[in-house]
Order: structure tokens, then C-alpha cells, then sequence
């Protein structure tokens, strides 16, 4: 059993995803209760070049990894599940220029699976704007034993390792 | 079709901006669509590429460090494998119908059935029906072998013609 916080376990997880580096991903926080990822916007992520708004495929990134990192930071042994599958609503195009927030729960751990959900809306003046997509995620549980060691230290011991 | 002005939100801000939309209708017209591909941000931040085969079309996402999810794995980002299904999608979508803008995605359902090493992966897109107003798009995607897939998907099109 570990004793970092969620929130620790959240942030180091997301640091060691390369890809979500290169989007510039972060957690804004993270609890048992749930995990708030943000994608700032950025033109190298636009999909539509005419509208300026972000490729879906983006937020696929980012669904995936906030339900992920939900998942990850919430069992208690630095399970890495890899994802079964995802079924994404995108409700509304965002608005250019306008970071995304997505919040993700894991609403059921079972022995070997876990089910989430995940929702994306814009932020707004600093406030929870308008939805703009949701998702629900279910990961594998492969088994502690398959993390790992030096992915197991990273999260340990963050950076230092 | 194509010259058929229909005015919509979406065609009258084209109109504003000017540009992709002649771009889009050049690449229908020609056949050439890498003109529209180098227009799409999000395109070369993955690294898609495609190559035509007659009707059909091969999408391939090149082996790339920066698009890498966990590197001790190392295997690519679950999210970017899920942007490059979806994007293939859209674009088997403009190359093979009638479109005055891009495809907006409704809805996305991804499966995935294998890990996404490290490596070149390829896709290709099935259009199962294609109404007036939704489109329906299968996508699988490989790596070594095309009949052992890393992933397949689903996806909803709202068309404007």
C-alpha cells in the first residue's frame, strides 16, 4: 500500500505519458471522488481549420487519459489496466480558444475491470462553461505484478527516480 | 453538386474566411487531397499519411516518438490511436462522397484488441450507409498484420451537403 495522496499518484502518473505532454495535459486535482484533467488550447491540436475548433481526436486523448489516470490513482497498487474500450458523445464543438476541463470517476471496481465516466466542458471565465463531450471507459485489470519496476519507481518517487 | 451553394452557419463563416473550402472542393475534384490534409493542425501533429489505391485508402500514422503513452512500455497513447481512426474516418468520408465541409463526428466507439506497439500502424474505413443526413463508418487499424487488429471503431457522421 502506498501512501501518496490521489492527487500525487494523478499527477505522476500523467507526467510519465509522453503524448499528454506534448498536448500539454494537466491534473488540476484529483480525489477518491473523481480526477480534473485539463487540455489547454493550442492551434496544433485544431481539427477545423476554418472554425479554429480542437480535433476530436484530442479529446480522445483527453477522455482517455483522465479516465485512465482516474482509475490509476484510485487502486491502491499501481495497477496500470489498459483500456477495453471507449465510447465518446461529442455534444457541441468547442469554442476556439477555450481550454477544455474533463472530469472522470471511476463509478464501479470490480475484481478484474473498472468501469468510468468522464465528462469535457469548456472553461468559461474561469467557471465550468457549456458540455462539450462525454465518455464512458472500461479498463482491464491486468494485476499489480504486471507494472513495471521502473514504472513503479517513477510514480514513487516521481522525478527522482 | 459541389458548386451548389447551400447557405449554412458553417459554409457562411467558410465563406468569410475563405480558403479550405476551395480547398476541399479542389481535392474532390482532383483527387488530390494532401493539399487538405497539410490544412488539418491536428494531421501533422500525429503524422497521418495516406496513400489512394484506387477507391481504396490506406491511412498510415508513421512510427513517432511524440505520440508515445507510457514510454516503459513503450506502446502509443490509447487517445491517439482513437485520433487517427477518427480522422481516417473523416477523410475516407471526404474522398468518397460529396461534401461542401468537413464531417462533424457525433458519436465514436473504440475497441481495443491489442496493444499499439511502438511501430508504423496502418487503417482503413468501411462506409456501411450513408444516408442524407448520417453516416455510418467502421475503421480498423493494424500494425504487423492486417487480419490481427489493434483496434476497431465506429463512427457517426453528421453530413452537410
Amino acid at each position: 500500500m502506498t501512501t501518496l495522496s490521489i492527487e500525487t499518484r494523478a499527477k505522476r502518473f500523467l507526467a510519465t505519458l509522453r503524448h499528454c505532454q506534448v498536448l500539454g495535459l494537466t491534473v488540476d486535482c484529483a480525489s477518491e471522488d473523481s480526477v480534473t484533467m485539463r487540455l489547454p488550447y493550442n492551434q496544433k491540436i485544431v481539427g477545423n481549420p476554418v472554425l479554429g475548433t480542437v480535433h476530436g481526436g484530442s479529446l480522445t486523448t483527453l477522455m482517455d487519459t483522465a479516465c485512465g489516470t482516474a482509475v490509476f490513482s484510485i487502486l491502491p497498487d499501481f495497477e496500470l489496466c489498459p483500456t477495453l474500450d471507449l465510447r465518446m458523445d461529442y455534444m457541441k464543438a468547442a469554442t476556439p480558444g477555450l481550454d477544455l476541463i474533463a472530469v472522470a470517476k471511476a463509478t464501479r471496481i470490480a475484481s478484474s475491470v473498472v468501469f468510468t465516466e468522464c465528462e469535457v466542458f469548456q472553461e468559461e471565465d474561469g467557471k465550468q462553461g457549456d458540455l462539450i463531450a462525454k465518455c464512458a471507459a472500461t479498463f482491464m485489470r491486468i494485476g499489480a505484478n504486471m507494472t513495471p519496476p521502473e514504472f513503479r519507481a517513477k510514480i514513487e518517487f516521481g522525478e527522482d527516480a | 453538386m459541389s458548386d451548389q451553394k447551400i447557405v449554412t452557419p458553417d459554409t457562411a463563416v467558410i465563406q468569410q474566411n475563405g480558403g479550405f473550402e476551395d480547398v476541399l472542393r479542389e481535392a474532390q475534384q482532383s483527387g488530390e487531397f494532401q493539399p487538405l490534409l497539410d490544412n488539418i493542425p491536428y494531421a501533422n501533429l500525429i503524422g497521418l499519411k495516406f496513400q489512394r489505391l484506387g477507391n481504396d485508402v490506406l491511412f498510415h500514422l508513421p512510427k513517432n516518438d511524440d505520440n508515445i503513452g507510457n514510454p516503459i512500455l513503450p506502446a502509443i497513447h490509447g487517445g491517439v490511436i482513437g485520433g487517427f481512426m477518427e480522422l481516417s474516418a473523416s477523410l475516407h468520408l471526404m474522398m468518397n462522397m460529396d461534401c461542401a465541409t468537413l464531417p462533424k463526428m457525433i458519436d465514436f466507439s473504440l475497441d481495443y484488441l491489442r496493444a499499439g506497439r511502438h511501430q508504423d500502424t496502418y487503417a482503413e474505413c468501411q462506409v456501411w450507409r450513408q444516408g442524407t443526413r448520417v453516416a455510418n463508418v467502421a475503421i480498423n487499424a493494424w500494425q504487423t498484420e492486417r487480419s490481427s487488429p489493434i483496434a476497431t471503431a465506429r463512427a457517426h457522421f453528421l453530413l452537410t451537403k
